[in-house]
């Protein structure tokens, strides 16, 4: 899977890339408007990511020059206006997704994983991660074949994990991503643990190879065991 | 109270003054000629009758008035001296109104040719002042009632056609929400010239604050950018760097303090942001918002804290609560009060949202004394030493209601009663 970035902020560019190679992405660079233009034309790309405020053009300039082409890319803006005419601007300009800044590698990822699951899968994809299977369109996770009752809540906690293996999840990351955005600053997110403990309890009942720990203070990890 | 109706008061008390006046001024001048006219009717018969007496002695033993206005009775020299012609008003008894009458006196004296002396009393009947004031008084009122009301009838008529753009304008401005598709204001076609200025300044003012308004606009994304920029790049940083095997658990746990920190200072701007926008008018979508669903909406997301917190979220409606406003403020509003419900509750505590028609409340345990209502709505004021809160959450929804004729109240028995009503 190829990715590229385009981003004006150096540091911000390269701490995407660094997470999003750890994912095994293939990932690219743009740090303006002319490079990402250039890039486009002459590559492919499954998944792109656009800051809207380029130093010499806006992303949704670009978006539409991308869109105008029978281009299959997947397109997620990011940018640091959280202000619904752009949001609906970007999203009606054909973008698939939209990330305010400042947001948690955690959660880029899930979009990442989300909007390329939708083109390249139809939403079909089933993640295996030894025997946990997550059938992501029926919303069912079965660990070896067998299916594990979870409600809506522990099945987004669960697949957030799951994209997110062997990665630190911060505990804000997975309250905004679960809960929403309403959720913040109530009670410094304690209330998440009993979910997860609820989610574990269930894992262990059905022998699930893997294991949620919890990284003291930061928040948790899956790990494959 | 209303323009036309002010012009109607002051001209009702303008009139009621200057006819006041006027009839005072008419009635003694009337008066005063009536007297003139009756005196110098007097004056007339005092010399018919002297002239009569002199050829007609039998008068001259007339000493009773009778049938007749005068009588003549003899006084002595001296007294005749000392006396001056006078008139007066006195009464007599008429026989046809069995009452006494007012009556002009003239008293005078006269001598005959045998310089005997005598004193000659003519009366005339006089106007009855009583009658004459209420007669007047009458008129009058009669002619102020019509005056009256044809300055109602002009002002109805007349000025309400005069003012015409005037009210446009009010309505319209009435209406006028800044950066909202402005629709074009309203050039009442007026041949008034204040009126004409009138729309002209505001056109001008308008176009002023519109464009105040864009730069402040722009002001606050850009300062948001520039804010949560840096913001991303720490916190995607320090995540990577939790990442890294060889962190050693302690770092780990001082790493994850500073990113809760700039999570913080993330919320804080983003409250911050929030203020600004909705101080400035910046969300002009507006849509019936129902405020019974979006209640519900928001405590089917709260239950799990709630549920962590051992708190009962319990709601109910007697009527549907609907205002015209921007969706997304109206659930920040529901948010940020059952949030703070929950958050500042005590453990086995109860959460009560109820809906009425008018207004809703939301209900809730908590400490056992009233907190302050003069500081609990402004801004970073906090009551606990609460971590993590911005103190901005009660300032966002004050600053929401204020832009949709909203109201919140707080009172305390017992519980935490904040009441949100609109008008």
């Amino acid at each position: 899977m190829k990715i590229l970035v385009v981003e004006d902020e150096t540091d911000l560019l390269e701490a995407i890339t660094q997470s999003l190679g750890k994912e095994k992405f293939l990932v690219e660079q743009a740090i303006d408007f002319d490079e990402a233009l250039d890039k486009l034309v002459s590559y492919e790309y499954d998944c792109i990511l656009l800051d809207i405020g380029l130093p010499n053009g806006s992303g949704l300039d670009l978006l539409k020059k991308l869109k105008k082409g029978d281009r299959k890319n997947s397109v997620i803006i990011i940018s640091a206006k959280n202000s619904l005419d752009d949001k609906l601007a970007g999203l009606d300009l054909g973008a698939d997704d939209y990330l305010v800044k400042p947001f948690h590698l955690a959660e880029l990822n899930a979009r990442v994983r989300s909007v390329l699951r939708r083109k390249e899968f139809n939403g079909q994809e089933v993640l295996s991660l030894n025997n946990l299977k997550v059938d992501f369109s029926g919303r069912i996770a079965y660990v070896n074949e067998q299916e594990l009752t979870l409600n809506r809540k522990e099945f987004d906690i669960l697949t957030f994990f799951v994209v997110n293996k062997n990665r630190l999840v911060n505990k804000t990351s997975l309250a905004e991503h679960v809960w929403g955005d309403q959720i913040d600053e109530a009670d410094n997110f304690e209330f998440i643990y009993s979910q997860i403990k609820n989610l574990r309890k269930k894992l262990k009942e059905h022998h699930a190879q893997i294991e949620i720990q919890a990284v003291y203070g930061l928040g948790y990890k899956l790990i494959e065991i | 109270m209303k323009l036309i109706n002010y012009t109607l008061l002051y001209t009702s008390i303008a009139l009621l003054f200057i006819i006041g006046v006027w009839a005072a001024i008419f009635y003694v001048n009337m008066l005063d000629e009536i007297y003139d006219s009756i005196d110098d009717g007097l004056d007339n018969s005092k010399l018919l009758i002297i002239q009569k007496a002199q050829s007609d002695t039998s008068l001259l033993y007339k000493n009773q008035f009778g049938e007749s206005n005068y009588s003549i009775c003899p006084v002595s020299e001296e007294t005749a001296i000392a006396t001056y012609d006078e008139y007066k008003d006195t009464l007599l008894y008429m026989k046809n109104e069995e009452d006494y009458e007012p009556v002009r006196l003239l008293t005078t004296i006269f001598s005959t040719a045998g310089n005997k002396f005598y004193e000659l009393k003519i009366i005339s009947s006089m106007v009855e002042e009583d009658d004459l004031v209420e007669d007047l008084f009458y008129s009058v009122l009669c002619l102020y009632m019509i005056l009256i009301a044809s300055v109602l009838f002009v002002n109805n008529i007349v000025l309400r056609k005069i003012w015409k753009p005037f009210y446009k304008l009010i309505d319209f401005l009435q209406l006028y929400r800044l950066g909202k598709s402005s629709s074009a204001i309203p050039m009442g076609n007026t041949s008034v010239k204040e009126f004409q200025l009138l729309n002209e300044t505001v056109i001008e003012l308008l176009e002023r604050n519109l464009e105040a308004y864009n730069s402040q606009k722009q002001f606050i994304e850009n300062a948001s950018h520039e804010l949560q920029t840096p913001l991303a790049i720490s916190i995607n940083k320090l995540e990577l760097l939790t990442e890294q095997n060889d962190v050693p658990e302690e770092q780990l746990q001082t790493i994850g303090h500073v990113i809760q920190s700039l999570e913080r200072l993330t919320r804080l701007n983003k409250s911050l942001l929030l203020l600004s926008k909705i101080e400035n008018r910046q969300f002009a979508q507006e849509e019936m918002v129902s405020f019974n669903a979006t209640i519900k909406r928001t405590i089917e997301d709260f239950l799990d804290i709630a549920e962590f917190k051992n708190v009962d979220l319990v709601y109910s409606e007697d009527g549907e609560l609907v205002t015209y406003m921007n969706k997304d403020l109206a659930e920040i509003v529901v948010s940020n009060l059952i949030k703070n419900a929950i958050v500042h509750n005590v453990k086995g505590g109860i959460v009560e949202i109820a809906v009425h028609e008018k207004f809703f409340s939301v209900i809730n345990t908590g400490s056992l004394k009233a907190l302050s209502t003069e500081k609990l709505f402004s801004r970073f004021y906090k009551e606990s030493s609460e971590k993590g809160t911005t103190g901005l959450g009660l300032s966002i929804v004050k600053a929401i209601l204020d832009q949709y004729n909203g109201c919140i109240s707080y009172t305390f028995s017992d519980k935490h009663i904040m009441s949100i009503r609109f008008d």
